[in-house]
């Protein structure tokens, strides 16, 4: 049997860059362009039906991998109809971290965008209402970025400290 | 003179002398009325404090109130953000007195494990604290000793520590 990962980068081919497994766990790495497609063709496909983004986070590989993919965008999805699960990832760069908001796909990927900008700075082009969900408005930065300084405050409506 | 010593002597074991001070800490200190201010997981724990195993009621501090203006106490459980400060000193506000901070946890003592920028380090930074029970969560057992503790400094407080005030507190950017 074929393992789902390569059944993925069968079926989009021109949007997955490479498809594997860690820890009996499938993923795909998907071009930053062509993410709202893939996802929309996983979401459809009767062979994948993934009807259900468990996850949307971020990741900061900074010092880690080259400047033009220090971000990494990963999304869980789970089919309940087959019920498989597979994790895609997109890789943005330092200088423009952006990708294409898959909230037209799902919807339920709103409040998981805003929370990957609020923390990590993230532009989801096309979100519908792309501003701060857990941090408050005033806040400057993004402090799960790696180069955030442990020991930087802003108490801007709390105490001074 | 004489005559006052015998109406004194005639009232024999029936009078106690005391201070004003002394009776109402008295009377104080055996009927708080607390105001949970819960937030994260050593609420958990407080469960246990307050249900029938180890049971506050024992100490007379069991009533919580559901407005902050008919509480004595207010406990703050658990870690407190820079974004839920403004509230907590509100709800200080609105407390009348004579009222009391018990700051229950690591987390509100000192800001605990959380050094970092979204925590408050230490709910003493905003409100005049008068117990602190360290603790990740605090076992009940330590609560308790927090409260008979509070108990006692409260039985020997003099009525001229009250009002103690409004809490200022001036955030950067008001809302």
């Amino acid at each position: 049997m074929v393992e789902l990962s390569e059944r993925i980068k069968r079926l989009l081919p021109d949007a997955v860059l490479s498809a594997g497994s860690s820890l009996g766990q499938q993923y795909v790495v998907v071009r930053r362009e062509a993410v709202v497609e893939a996802m929309r063709k996983l979401r459809d496909d009767e062979t994948m039906l993934f009807n259900f983004m468990m996850d949307l986070t971020a990741v900061d590989y900074l010092g880690k991998r080259a400047h033009d993919a220090r971000y990494e965008i990963v999304y869980h999805l789970y089919s309940l109809k087959h019920h498989h699960r597979i994790r895609v990832k997109v890789s943005v760069g330092a200088d423009d971290p952006s990708l294409d908001s898959i909230v037209p796909v799902w919807k339920g990927a709103d409040w998981f965008e805003r929370e990957a900008w609020d923390l990590y700075g993230i532009t989801f082009k096309g979100h519908p209402n792309l501003k701060r969900i857990l941090l408050y408005e005033e806040f400057v930065g993004h402090p799960l970025r790696k180069d955030y300084p442990i020991k930087k405050r802003q108490p801007l409506i709390g105490p001074e400290n | 003179m004489e005559e006052r010593n015998a109406e004194v002597a005639a009232l024999g074991d029936s009078v106690i002398l005391s201070t004003v001070d002394a009776v109402i800490g008295w009377g104080r200190k055996y009927s708080f009325f607390t105001y949970p201010f819960i937030t994260a997981c050593c609420g958990m724990e407080f469960m246990s404090v307050a249900g029938p195993r180890y049971d506050i009621d024992r100490f007379g501090a069991a009533l919580p109130r559901f407005s902050p203006r008919q509480a004595d106490i207010l406990l703050v459980v658990g870690t407190i953000s820079h974004k839920q400060a403004p509230i907590l000193v509100k709800v200080y506000n609105q407390m009348t007195e004579p009222k009391w901070v018990f700051s229950y946890g690591a987390c509100v003592c000192s800001g605990g494990m959380y050094n970092d920028y979204s925590t408050v380090q230490g709910i003493d930074t905003i409100l005049p604290v008068d117990i602190y029970v360290p603790g990740c969560p605090p076992r009940p057992e330590m609560v308790f000793d927090g409260l008979i503790k509070l108990q006692e400094l409260v039985a020997k407080e003099r009525s001229s520590k009250w009002p103690r005030g409004e809490a200022e507190f001036a955030p950067k950017v008001k809302r």
